[in-house]
């Protein structure tokens, strides 16, 4: 199915979990939150987050700033 | 005598708090914390981008310094509130710099929205720093709202202008309960020993720092001029005077 991760078209398998897609995009996920159309999904959760066809998904961390 | 900076009820172990933005490098970043002693450094929220390496997080971490992440960059109320959440799951931190700016050009706080962000993450349990306009009036509404403290600018971001009205910083120190920290438009130590001077309790500042020609030095010298002016603050200046008063003594002079 296809998603947007960070802006960008992904496809990733049907049936995947939050959790699954940040293991496969991301080296780490420490300091990482994320959110799903919009609304904040706690990292706590990221395994029972089953994704569905056109989500948008924000992967943010720290960086320099302010 | 002790004299540490107490907000939301913690030690700050320095009331110099540096932004990270501006460096060059992580080296850089490295440099002016051991430099300054910071002990309190903002960070930005931003995608992450698996190419990069090294993060501004394990700076900090070597260093002991606590993380204030903040919401630049954002415009709307919104737009704020799902940052500081994200941050706060990101970074295990309910600490949140406060920033809703109204545009790009002046980076100017809008202050409806500040206001409506503020009350709304208090609510959810966050200890809220917002980055404010240098109106007494505002700050007022911000300490009402619940936020552990108040960030007046003294110019605008990044403008090095100093303090533009200090009679404005002087009106907001006079009434707050909860401290004052001199965020924004500081351009050279001078700028930083006045917002001591005048009552501030800690000065926020990074680009002075990480853009000047010599970060690390700049750092200590910032370092130094938060400490003179907080050591001036409490010392009490003498008042100003129209006219000349001898230092010297006046009697016991020989005729000549």
């Amino acid at each position: 199915m296809h998603v947007t991760i960070n802006g960008e078209g992904h496809e990733i398998d049907d049936g995947a979990t939050l959790a699954d897609l940040v293991t496969e995009h991301l080296p780490s996920a420490r300091g990482v939150a994320a959110a799903v159309d919009g609304e904040v999904a706690p990292r706590g959760t990221w395994a029972g987050v089953a994704l569905r066809e056109g989500q948008a998904i924000e992967l943010l961390t720290a960086v320099q700033g302010g | 005598m002790s004299d540490e900076l107490v907000v939301a009820g913690e030690k700050i172990g320095s009331r110099l708090i540096l932004g990270t933005g501006g460096a060059p490098s992580m080296q850089v970043i490295d440099e002016v914390i051991a430099a300054s002693g910071a002990a309190l450094c903002t960070v930005s929220m931003r995608r992450v981008d698996p190419t990069t390496t090294g993060s501004v997080l394990d700076v900090l971490g070597r260093h002991g310094v606590r993380v204030l992440p903040n919401t630049a960059g954002c415009r709307t109320a919104r737009e704020a509130i799902l940052t500081a959440q994200l941050a706060r799951d990101a970074l295990e931190t309910d600490w949140v710099k406060l920033e809703v700016v109204a545009d790009d050009d002046t980076l100017l706080p809008d202050g409806l929205e500040l206001v409506d962000a503020a009350e709304r993450l208090v609510a959810d349990g966050f200890k809220v720093f917002p980055y404010t306009n240098d109106d007494p009036i505002l700050a007022r509404r911000l300490q009402r709202a619940g936020c552990v403290a108040v960030m007046p600018l003294g110019a605008p971001i990044g403008s090095g202008l100093g303090i533009l009205n200090p009679h404005n910083i002087e009106l907001i120190v006079a009434e707050a309960e909860v401290p004052v920290v001199l965020d924004a438009g500081v351009g050279t130590a001078s700028d930083a020993a006045f917002a001591m001077e005048l009552g501030c309790d800690a000065v926020l500042l990074a680009s002075s720092v990480t853009r000047a020609q010599d970060p690390a030095m700049m750092a200590a010298s910032m370092a130094a001029a938060v400490t003179a002016g907080r050591l001036a603050r409490r010392a009490g200046r003498i008042a100003k005077r129209e006219h000349a008063r001898a230092s010297s003594p006046t009697t016991g002079m020989a005729v000549l």
